[in-house]
């Protein structure tokens, strides 16, 4: 393959990866204050028809239509994790539960609500080049032909980033995801601290769903999004929880998906399902491969500042009291 | 700052933890709160604290009413607590833990942490690097990150809750000196204690509870006798260490070297008669826990061999370990001893393997009524071990031990138990000593090892030194010993 090949690869798989960004941080965001919302998947399919549909009932007011989709697979996304949050964090009941109902439950609701809305044409979200950048060697192909919503995910990576690192809130957020009763003792009031970025990372996970409906797999169908919510789980995971290796995850899984159809062109005697489902498979086995012990064991045979370094990168250590009740007296 | 509790009451329960219960601590002094386990100690500071809310009283600042209802009112109001088990971050560095809940702008300003941190690190002689994790430090070294914290709030007044449990000798000396600093300074602080010596140690005053209730207010010095009624309402004997040392060996290690990745401890020959008490002495982490793990059959050696009663144990399975009569009581109740989620009754069931498929529930209620008869647990058979308190955690673990054992391997076996408890333990241990048993034990608190060894091992920076009989130590000399001067004093206790 020729490096004139491989750019517009990378650059379609960048800004393909553009909804799991959102729902990946989406995830990190709530699941770094100790709440794991389990219901990714179900969240991102209704959030995509509710994006879609209301897209599509608006589409003769303009521009305005894409908005109010956005916004409202993003209140969807907030509803959502609103039932997450009060059954975890006022009715003190099991997170995993409620969380993996909702993800079959929403899952199911969207075919059932979304019917009339199946495989018709609708409003998508326009390319946006930026003037100036797009012309940059190398960089402008890859990162500024894209569209405002692939630009609001980059800016969503790095303020998330500088948020958790470098802010006194994104240092309390890490710090109620760890020991809650410590953050409570520093004067933090940790079920709304809670409440506040399940419902922030809801309301992402729901743009996430409108990202696939009006720009990267535009219209709806049943189970439109099928699998991307629990593979944003398993992303958030192998990032170890730190939003800039979560996005590289993202993009990485985006590259993947994009070799998968090259392969599936180039080589058609294979079935199309193993090239679907390869990109899945790879990143499961990343997964197991970075969280094994006997990488552990590998790593400590290296020099200490380069296994330190290497662990610190590739390690995943989730927040401690993620999934955990906690009781605030 | 001067801080008057005044009829303080509160309730959990069916238990009423403070009851009209009545205090006062002077600007820059050191005031101690003694008692037994559950004595309410730690409620009444809690109140304090914002962490509990009272049912009735006042609390007054510098003859000011105050209300305190979270620990962010007792911040503002100059009240800082340091917990029994550290409220921190494991996973976060020394400087992100300094900073977590700290008021100031949106961002984080590491760089001016970084110098007040070192400044106060220098003031009271606390030496931490403000790039490690937390993870990776002792207990002792955790209070003292957050006492520097708790400072640098600008606390007026400091309350520790049980601060010696589980430091080391030279943490609880400088943790000493630290808090006569800040006495010095005007600060006040309240040291909530069950051990009497470290309250003597320290305080200028102490107020004694006892069941809820405020027993008493004495000076110090005061003679150990008048605080140990006010703490029982009797007077305590302790249990005399009978020699009940035999001739025949229990357990001989030849040769012995255990590798973690941590350590090589090389044990070389070991032996230990039957009814002997051996203790292990040495900072946390020196090695003393391999030993035990060895000894139950839990860790390997890497070279060399295990007899006990003339068995060969040499890499043998665990089980055949637990048929030899060995008996293993961990430190950590709740994560190693017990189960969490079970009750007494369903431990005793777990412990007496039925025949058959079935659990005879009926002839394991009359053994768990017995246990908690003959050890004295103040619990129901239906209670779960973790709603019992620490002592009645570790009499559950005592009566869980097989009767009869060759050898009987305890991790601090007093560790977090009031007076009272702690003579009952020995006396339970004693009268195992007197069958026979060999009971090899660490503990950091050297007068333990003192009044109960008869021969002790002490482990330093990874080695770890001949038996030492106990009449050839003193106190001063063990805690030397631990601290590193080594080879020295062992030669001058063997020349």
């Amino acid at each position: 393959m020729e490096a004139a090949q491989i750019l517009p690869i990378l650059s379609v798989a960048i800004a393909t990866s553009t909804p799991l960004i959102f729902a990946c941080l989406g995830e990190t965001i709530t699941e770094r204050a100790g709440v794991i919302n389990l219901s990714a998947e179900g969240t991102v399919m209704l959030a995509a028809m509710t994006g879609f549909a209301v897209a599509k009932t608006t589409e003769n007011w303009g521009d305005i239509s894409l908005l109010l989709g956005f916004a409202s697979a993003a209140i969807v996304g907030v509803l959502i994790a609103l039932v997450v949050a009060f059954g975890a964090l006022t009715l003190k009941q099991s997170q995993e539960a409620i969380g993996f109902v909702l993800a079959l439950l929403c899952a199911d609701l969207s075919s059932f609500l979304g019917s009339n809305f199946v495989r018709i044409p609708g409003p998508t979200v326009p390319s946006f080049p930026i003037p100036w950048l797009k012309d940059i060697p190398l960089l402008g192909a890859l990162f500024f032909q894209s569209d405002l919503l692939v630009y609001t995910s980059y800016l969503l990576i790095f303020l998330t980033a500088v948020y958790f690192y470098r802010t006194r809130a994104g240092l309390m957020l890490r710090a109620i995801g760890e020991q809650p009763a410590a953050a409570f003792a520093r004067g933090t009031n940790v079920i709304l601290m809670r409440y506040f970025y399940t419902l922030l990372g809801g309301a992402l996970m729901g743009i996430a769903g409108a990202a696939f409906a009006l720009d990267f797999k535009a219209g709806w169908s049943h189970r439109h999004t099928a699998g991307y919510g629990w593979i944003a789980l398993a992303i958030v995971i192998f990032g170890g929880w730190n939003p800039l290796r979560v996005a590289l995850s993202c993009y990485l899984f985006g590259i993947l998906q994009s070799l998968a159809s090259v392969a599936q062109s180039t080589i058609p005697d294979v079935p199309t399902q193993v090239f679907t489902v390869a990109p899945f498979v790879l990143m499961i086995l990343l997964l197991v491969l970075t969280s094994s012990d006997r990488l552990a064991i590998l790593l400590k045979r290296l020099p200490p500042i380069v296994s330190r370094i290497t662990t610190q990168t590739i390690q995943s250590i989730p927040p401690a009291a993620l999934g955990k009740v906690f009781e605030q007296d | 700052m001067k801080i008057e509790l005044l009829n303080i009451s509160k309730r959990f329960g069916s238990v009423q933890a403070n009851d009209d219960v009545s205090l006062t601590v002077q600007a820059g002094s050191i005031h101690g709160l003694l008692g037994e386990n559950g004595a309410g100690k730690s409620t009444l500071v809690k109140v304090l604290s914002g962490f509990i809310s009272r049912d009735a009283g006042a609390v007054l600042l510098d003859g000011f009413p105050i209300e305190i209802k979270t620990p962010a009112d007792a911040i503002r109001a100059g009240v800082g607590m340091l917990h029994q088990d550290p409220l921190d971050f494991p996973p976060l560095s020394v400087l992100n833990n300094f900073m977590v809940g700290k008021l100031g702008g949106i961002f984080i300003n590491p760089r001016s942490a970084s110098r007040d941190f070192k400044r106060l690190a220098t003031e009271f002689n606390f030496q931490l690097d403000v790039n490690e994790l937390v993870s990776n430090l002792t207990v002792g070294e955790r209070q003292q990150l957050e006492i520097l914290r708790l400072l640098s709030l600008g606390v007026k007044t400091l309350i520790l809750d049980e601060p010696t449990t589980g430091i080391s000798a030279s943490q609880k000396v400088a943790l000493f000196d630290a808090m006569k600093h800040l006495a010095a300074q005007g600060k006040s602080v309240i040291f909530v204690s069950h051990k009497l010596e470290d309250v003597e140690a320290l305080c200028d005053e102490v107020t004694v509870m006892r069941q809820g209730k405020a027993a008493g207010h004495l000076p110090i010095p005061c003679p150990d006798e008048k605080l140990i009624a006010l703490m029982f309402g009797r007077e305590l004997a302790l249990p005399l260490k009978p020699n009940t040392c035999r001739t025949t060996p229990a357990l001989e290690l030849r040769d012995v070297t255990i590798a973690t990745d941590r350590l090589t401890l090389r044990l070389g020959n070991l032996t230990v008669c039957q009814g002997e008490v051996i203790g292990l002495a040495g900072l946390e982490g020196s090695g003393q826990q391999l030993l035990l793990l060895l000894c139950a059959g839990l860790l390997p050696a890497s070279t060399g061999s295990l007899t006990i009663n003339g068995e060969d144990m040499t890499l043998k399975p665990y089980k055949e370990f637990l048929q030899a009569g060995i008996g293993y009581s961990p430190a950590d109740r709740l994560k190693d001893g017990l189960i969490r989620g079970l009750s007494i009754h369903e431990h005793v069931a777990l412990r007496h393997v039925s025949r058959g498929w079935f659990v005879d529930w009926q002839e394991t209620l009359q053994r768990t009524l017995q246990a908690i008869a003959l050890f004295n647990i103040r619990g129901k058979p239906q209670t779960l071990v973790e709603r019992l308190s620490g002592g009645n955690q570790q009499r559950t673990q005592l009566a869980l031990l097989p009767v009869p054992l060759n050898l009987l391997l305890m991790e601090h076996p007093t560790r977090g138990l009031d007076i009272e408890s702690v003579l009952w333990v020995w006396q339970q241990l004693i009268a195992r000593c007197e069958s026979g048993t060999a009971i090899l034990f660490m503990s950091s608190d050297l007068d333990e090892i003192m009044q109960y060894s008869d021969r002790v091992l002490v482990f330093s920076g990874g080695e770890v030194s001949e038996l030492i009989d106990v009449a050839d130590l003193t106190v001063e000399r063990l805690g030397q010993t631990i601290g590193g001067r080594f080879s020295s004093q062992l030669s001058a206790v063997h020349p």
